[in-house]
């Protein structure tokens, strides 16, 4: 047992770590750093710089691209993205549809998406959650009747994170309503410029549009566009959400988040000092750090089990990950709040570039998105299966209650 | 980065466990608490055959060579019996000041005791009014020739009523909380001028209050710098931490599988409680508790060896913010989960929680070492 990184490893670390400092366009790193919205093309640059690089799909398997990493490395590389702070490769495609594709899909739909997906030529999203089907995902509606080398969907998805710039959207569909309702389902690639299909934004409570309702109309939709065996996608989707273990505790990004606390925590005045020499703030900040650097350990304790996996099952440790890691996300939004303080109140809503103001921002400049944040990260303990979803999993799938 | 045992680990590991199966029960347990120092001598000999009590020292002088690992191992293990033997007195208190502070004669002459369980060894340090202030010590160490006078009165001395030899903490200068001035003394538990009233504690240990008056100790009594002790206290009590972690999570385990079991055996309108998703909720939010406790154990293990006194200080901190809230919580809910039978005093799940419940209470609790940690760790510059 030695829980230190070896030397190799703190060297692949310096290695990765040297590159994104040399090559993030530093305007990216700033909108992240201070949680401020990306542009579409911000995403799509550095994705394209990654790829250059051959770390843009680094989970994949080699042939297709991936880079052999192991496990650690894996882990190192997404906590170095987090910590820049950088953006992650698009996970729609990179760590959901991209592997299922890798898994279960002909050589035709490998060959057509995979490259692709890595260059992000195309982005996609994801058509699970619909109106009536959400912590309940199986109960989903959205039909797709075979008609000849066509199947014909229609139904509507819901919560289809950036659907206003994808390309294609991987679904989950029913193809046999009268089948027991996990087992009528399938795994379908739609084009988003198949006629019939529309999108529809929905705002968010802090006015960000991340979200968007996906309308299928009649949509003629090529057979070839299954993935793998027809009324299978419900294995296939779990196969997707088992897969990513570790992504979602975002210690990393927890991490920097911490530091960004300090940093204005320190400019910030309380009477005569600092905000950061309050005995209580610096108490409640320092719960918060224990409690992140437990996550992190556990964490780094599933990463190194991942070695030693035969099976799919998950690890105990791993369960812990999305509900502790999105609790301590929105603890650190809440002592933004605390940092902010009475300026948290201006709404300013982001700009896109070309429609920027001149004028200049009420209160503190980095004070504009800090309300916002809070109240957009409600969401990390929703998708991705509601935190008591979660738990439910645990219950059964662990503690075999 | 690696979190798996050694085979060597493993085997130490699971020869313990062994051990502690056959002769750990719940009732048998009850039996050793009944003698007259409260824990089992024939374990105690035990442990030395298995090479316990030798298992940090280094083997030039009769030691196992054990790192912090195999005192994690060790810790967890009787952390999961429930154990009352003075292993962590002795040897992860006594041995950690030996290891740090003695010198090699002492450590000639009392090493091969301990390890072959001839010698138990106590800390006396806590004060009446000192709390988890470890320069707080008002006890006086004056000199006397090439030796040392005590005089001064330690309180809830772990094992302190049974140990052949204290560890005494003591002021040779200076003020009552300054840093400068600590002494770290050994002395005879039978030595003139020392009065023991031991009692036992509300986890069925013993500690003891020992008074100290005009108590000689020669120079080969003198462990570390006289006058300059502090951080080799400092450093044996993070270690020791580190150790109570491991038992602490130890402990917490059998509480979580107790009420698992519980809940799927219990019946109550006519289903398995463990039915209802309140309580399989709370049990999830045990098995957090408890996960995240034994990572920062394994933190704490990781950083015991850390030279660098601030940083290390820093992490077993927050190692037993972590271990205090996690215990409190799995406890607590251990017993709620349990009802009535959690209650009794002939169950064991309560024993479990009064022993966690009292770790959070050895060298400063949950809110001590997040007041420490907010006043030391928390500045933008060591972040």
């Amino acid at each position: 047992m030695d829980l230190r990184f070896t030397p190799e490893e703190l060297g692949f670390r310096d290695e990765v770590r040297a590159f994104f400092r040399a090559n993030l366009p530093e305007g990216i790193r700033t909108k992240l750093a201070e949680g401020k919205k990306l542009a579409k093309d911000d995403i799509v640059i550095w994705q394209r710089i990654l790829n250059k690089k051959g770390w843009a799909v680094a989970n994949w398997p080699v042939e297709w691209g991936g880079t052999g990493w192991t496990p650690v490395q894996q882990y190192i590389f997404q906590e170095e993205l987090q910590l820049t702070p950088a953006p992650q490769p698009l996970g729609f495609g990179v760590t959901m549809v991209g592997p299922v594709v890798i898994a279960f899909g002909s050589e035709e739909q490998k060959r057509r998406h995979l490259p692709a997906i890595a260059n992000l030529d195309v982005w996609w999203c994801q058509g699970f959650s619909e109106p009536g089907a959400g912590s309940d995902l199986a109960s989903l509606r959205t039909a797709a009747k075979r008609d000849g080398d066509y199947y014909i969907v229609n139904g509507q998805k819901t919560w289809t994170t950036l659907a206003q710039h994808a390309d294609w959207i991987f679904c989950l569909v029913r193809t046999d309503p009268q089948a027991k309702k996990q087992e009528g389902i399938s795994f379908l690639l739609i084009d988003m410029k198949t006629p019939g299909v529309t999108v529809r934004p929905i705002i968010t409570i802090e006015g960000g549009h991340e979200v968007n309702e996906v309308f299928f109309d009649d949509a003629k939709v090529p057979a070839e566009n299954l993935v793998g065996q027809e009324n299978k996608g419900w294995d296939y989707a779990k196969y997707l959400l088992g897969r990513e273990r570790t992504g979602i505790a975002r210690v990393g990004l927890s991490k920097e988040r911490i530091r960004r606390i300090k940093e204005l925590a320190a400019m910030e005045r309380l009477g005569d000092k600092p905000l950061i020499e309050d005995e209580r703030f610096r108490e409640k900040l320092a719960a918060v750090e224990v409690e992140l650097k437990a996550l992190e350990m556990t964490q780094l304790r599933v990463v190194a089990a991942e070695r030693h996996r035969t099976d799919n099952k998950p690890d105990p440790a791993s369960s812990i990950l999305k509900i502790k890691g999105s609790e301590i996300q929105q603890a650190t939004t809440e002592l933004l709040m605390e940092v902010v303080g009475p300026y948290a109140m201006p709404y300013q809503p982001e700009r896109d570039d070309e429609e920027r103001w001149n004028e200049p921002s009420i209160g503190p400049e980095w004070a504009g998105p800090i309300a916002p944040t809070y109240f957009n990260w409600r969401k990390t303990s929703i998708y991705g299966g509601t935190n008591e979803i979660q738990k439910n999993i645990i219950a059964k799938a662990i503690l075999g209650l | 980065m690696d979190f798996d045992l050694s085979d060597e680990q493993r085997l130490f590991k699971e020869s313990l466990e062994r051990l502690l199966g056959d002769r750990y029960a719940f009732e048998q347990r009850k039996g050793y608490g009944q003698s007259p120092v409260g824990w089992s001598r024939d374990l105690w000999a035990q442990y030395a055959e298995l090479g316990l009590l030798g298992l940090p020292f280094p083997e030039g002088y009769g030691g196992a060579g054990g790192g912090y690992v195999e005192t994690m191992i060790a810790m967890e293990a009787f952390g999961r019996a429930l154990t009352l033997e003075p292993f962590f007195a002795t040897v992860v208190l006594g041995g950690g000041f030996l290891r740090h502070g003695g010198g090699a004669e002492q450590c000639a002459e009392l090493v091969p005791k301990i390890a072959e369980g001839s010698l138990t060894l106590a800390f006396a340090h806590t004060e009446r009014h000192s709390r988890y202030d470890l320069a707080d010590i008002e006890t006086k160490a004056v000199r006397d020739g090439s030796g040392w006078v005590l005089e001064g009165e330690k309180g809830v001395v772990l094992h302190g009523d049974s140990a052949d030899k204290l560890i005494v903490t003591a002021r040779t200068a200076g003020a009552r909380r300054d840093r400068d001035g600590v002494g770290v003394f050994l002395v005879d538990g039978k030595a003139d001028g020392v009065s023991r009233r031991g009692y036992p504690t509300q986890d069925g240990l013993r500690a003891a209050e020992i008074a100290f008056a005009q108590v000689r100790v020669g120079s080969e009594g003198v462990l570390g710098e006289p006058g300059a002790a502090l951080p080799l206290v400092e450093r044996v009590v993070d270690e020791a931490i580190a150790a109570l972690c491991a038992e602490a999570v130890g402990a917490m385990a059998i509480m979580h599988e107790l009420t698992i079991d519980y809940l799927k055996t219990r019946r109550q309108f006519g289903r398995e409680i463990g039915s209802f998703q309140i309580l399989q909720h709370r049990a999830v939010d045990m098995l957090i508790a408890l996960e995240q406790a034994r990572s920062m154990a394994m933190f704490a293990t990781m950083m015991a060896a850390e030279e660098n006194g601030a940083e290390r200080g820093n992490a077993i901190s927050a190692a037993k913010v972590q271990i205090g809230r996690s215990g409190k919580f799995v406890g607590q809910q251990a017993i709620q989960l349990h009802g009535g039978i959690g209650m009794t005093m002939e169950y064991k799940l309560g024993h479990y929680f009064k022993r966690v419940t009292m770790i959070d209470t050895m060298f400063g609790d949950a809110d001590h070492h997040l007041r420490a940690l907010a006043r030391d760790g928390a500045s933008p510059a060591a972040g």
